[in-house]
């Protein structure tokens, strides 16, 4: 290496200031909100206050009447234009409009499109909806009792509210493992449902030029590539005809990856209509619809020798889904949480059975880094470690010690058949152990207990799959998932890097931009991320 | 026929930013609105239209006001500041500096209003605390920094600001 390129080099592991500052704090950022396009309508939503009832009809003709409404969309409408129902990102059916039925409190009934977003909301009032209330599943275990409402009496093959049953690891050894424990450890939790709930909620402008055909959709999206495929297969669009642009995100949390029917409604109505359809989704609409976390029912056991040795892990978890089954699960990977529910540890025989079941609640399931239920998967496996170690009167640090795949076994085949490429735990425990000053912890916790007052110390250890994966091994509806890159670089040797993947506040603009400066010898400023 | 009424409309004369505005609006007409919509101003965010989480706050008269819960005739005869109206002559606010400086943001959300309520804080106390800074964003909800980096952004300028006093 000459020294003109180590002189150049050094972008990496250094502080930069980040490049995308610059807009937001003089106000200048570029959120869905901003975005104003040349003759454009705007949508309001009218929502079900009922969580599960019959439509027996849908009036639009006074709202219709109202100065400034220009159409007032329903399901019967969508229908005919085959948009009543889109696909989900595990391959399940969700609503766009509802129409003979709705199945959740808040679902998509109507939309108003008009000249003005007041006037918009003030036509909801004008539409009459009449309902026949149903019962209602609140629980997925409610929902699996004989004789529970089937909720999903759409799909010709559903008879029940079941929705999967899924099965990892080996039942007989496992079996064989309890059969032989010297101690079993229980556990029965439920990790309740959660709300992303970012700062932005989520709204779209639709623009589909009646000239070229092309529709163009500004959305809070945090998967741009993904959404212009499912946008191609819901609405029949031709998918080189359409562009997603991802503004500035103002935060995401998973709550940005589902495509929501408001999406759909104003791409539908822009393509009807020959104008650009804007909607702006309010905060009751955010938290009453929109993509939750968790709501995981988590039952089981770990199977353990006198001195603490893992030998045996069954586990059994029953998932409530709401009234769509739209995890971002991999299809070739069936439940995430398969590959990471063992944890950081060497558990020689594991069996895991999951079960989904259908609610009439809003669907999800993407948000918080659990796509693939990875985080409900850790948060059993640490509680029932933590359960353990209390059980046997063992320190929780040494128990995970003492447990954790050592460094010579990887790359390490997990009892449900997962590889694990790499890895060293204890030197990271101990690091993590030393910063938090562990032992002086320990010793306020014992004089806090003298003097009757409580002190805990809370322990995890997690071993994350990062991101969805290379596209080789994740998939989702076929379509991959786009993590990608694409470096032009120009005559005068500045650069523009074009990414698969969408910041939601992360910094992409300046850490990417670092990563091709380390590595062509460009300053960041020069180069452009997108 | 729609039996409901036509809305209203009011004439009011409001100052934002040191520049005067005369306008005609419909009375329901909400402040973020008024200066997002009419007037262009589009760094004051709507975050949950209910108070709760203060991306929409501006000043009036110096005092922060969540302008979401607010309506445009209210401003009438009043001076407003939003973000657009914290640099001056080019030159950043030493807020805005600190924000860069100690990564005070992420998505940038929030930012807006988590300058201007902190340009009222210093205007009023120049040497604030770390509760004090904490109490005065009270008001103001981010979800992606964890507060810690704003409160030493908020820091920086207070020192920025002394010093150059």
């Amino acid at each position: 290496m000459t020294a003109v390129e180590t002189e150049h080099k050094g972008w990496l592991g250094r502080s930069v200031k980040r490049k995308e500052d610059a807009r937001f704090i003089v106000g200048r950022g570029n959120y869905i909100e901003d975005i104003k396009l040349p003759g454009m309508l705007h949508m309001a939503i009218l929502r079900s206050p009922y969580a599960h009832a019959n439509i027996n009809s849908i009036d639009t003709s006074r709202a219709m009447e109202l100065p400034g409404v220009v159409v007032v969309v329903t399901g019967d409408l969508l229908a005919e234009h085959k948009l009543a129902w889109m696909p989900t990102l595990s391959g399940d059916t969700q609503a766009v409009l509802a129409t003979d039925k709705v199945r959740m409190q808040g679902q998509e009934v109507a939309c108003v499109i008009a000249e003005d977003p007041y006037v918009a909301h003030d036509a909801l009032e004008l539409i009459d909806v009449d309902y026949e209330p149903l019962p209602v599943v609140m629980t997925p275990q409610a929902a699996l009792e004989d004789g529970a409402p089937v909720i999903r009496d759409d799909k010709e093959d559903q008879t029940d509210n079941r929705i999967y049953h899924w099965e990892a690891g080996d039942a007989e050894a496992t079996e064989k493992a309890f059969a032989e424990a010297d101690k079993v450890v229980q556990l029965v939790t439920h990790y309740p449902r959660c709300h992303p709930a970012p700062l932005e909620c989520c709204g779209c402008v639709a623009d589909v030029n009646p000239a070229t055909g092309k529709a163009t959709v500004y959305m809070t999206s945090q998967a741009p590539h993904v959404h212009r495929t499912v946008f191609a297969l819901v609405a029949g669009l031709p998918e080189q005809n359409i562009q997603i642009i991802s503004p500035d995100i103002g935060g995401g949390f998973g709550n940005k990856v589902p495509v929501y029917p408001g999406y759909v409604v104003a791409t539908a109505a822009s393509l009807l209509l020959g104008r650009p359809v804007k909607w702006i989704e309010d905060r009751t609409g955010n938290l009453i619809s929109t993509g939750f976390a968790r709501d995981f029912y988590m039952d089981g056991e770990l199977a353990l020798k006198e001195d603490g040795t893992m030998t045996g892990l069954r586990v059994k978890m029953l998932s409530d889904q709401g009234y769509a089954f739209a995890d971002a699960q991999p299809s070739k990977f069936k439940a995430g949480l398969f590959h990471i529910v063992t944890g950081s540890y060497d558990i020689p025989a594991a069996h895991v059975v999951t079960e989904g079941a259908y609610t009439n609640k809003a669907p999800g399931g993407v948000a918080y880094r659990c796509s693939f239920r990875v985080t409900e998967a850790s948060f059993f496996i640490e509680r029932l470690v933590q359960t353990a170690a209390y059980e046997l009167g063992a320190d929780p640090a040494e128990l995970r010690r003492q447990n954790f795949i050592p460094p010579e076994k990887f790359p390490y085949t997990s009892a449900t058949g997962f590889e694990y490429d790499s890895g060293d735990y204890e030197p990271a425990l101990d690091q993590a152990l030393q910063r938090v000053g562990y032992t002086v912890l320990r010793e306020e916790q014992k004089r806090a207990r003298e003097e009757g007052r409580l002190l805990g110390i809370g322990l995890a250890s997690f071993t994350e799959v990062v991101g969805a994966g290379p596209s080789r091994h994740y998939d989702i509806l076929g379509i991959k998932m786009f993590d990608s890159a694409e470096l032009r670089v120009h005559p005068t040797g500045k650069a523009i890097l074009k990414l698969g993947v969408k910041s939601q506040g992360q910094g992409h603009e300046t850490t990417f931009a670092q990563i091709v400066a380390e590595e062509l010898g460009i300053p960041p400023e020069d180069i452009t991320v997108q | 026929m729609i039996t409901q009424t036509k809305p209203t409309t009011q004439e009011i004369a409001v100052t934002v930013n040191g520049q005067e505005h005369s306008l005609v609006v419909e009375s329901r007409l909400l402040l973020v609105h008024l200066l997002r919509e009419k007037l262009g101003l589009t760094g004051t965010h709507v975050g949950c239209d209910t108070s709760s989480c203060g991306a929409c706050t501006v000043l009036v008269d110096g005092v922060p006001l969540k302008s979401c819960t607010h309506f445009a005739v209210q401003v009438d005869g009043r001076e407003v500041k939003t973000v657009e109206g914290l640099a001056k002559g080019g030159e950043l606010h030493p807020l805005q500096q600190g924000f860069h400086e100690e990564h005070g943001l992420q998505c940038g959300f929030c930012t807006p209003a988590m300058l201007l309520v902190s340009a009222a804080l210093l205007e009023e106390n120049p040497d604030p605390t770390e509760e004090e800074i904490r109490w005065a964003l009270s008001g103001n909800i981010c979800r992606c920094t964890g507060y810690q980096n704003i409160v030493k952004s908020v820091q920086w300028a207070a020192k920025k600001m002394k010093e150059t006093s």
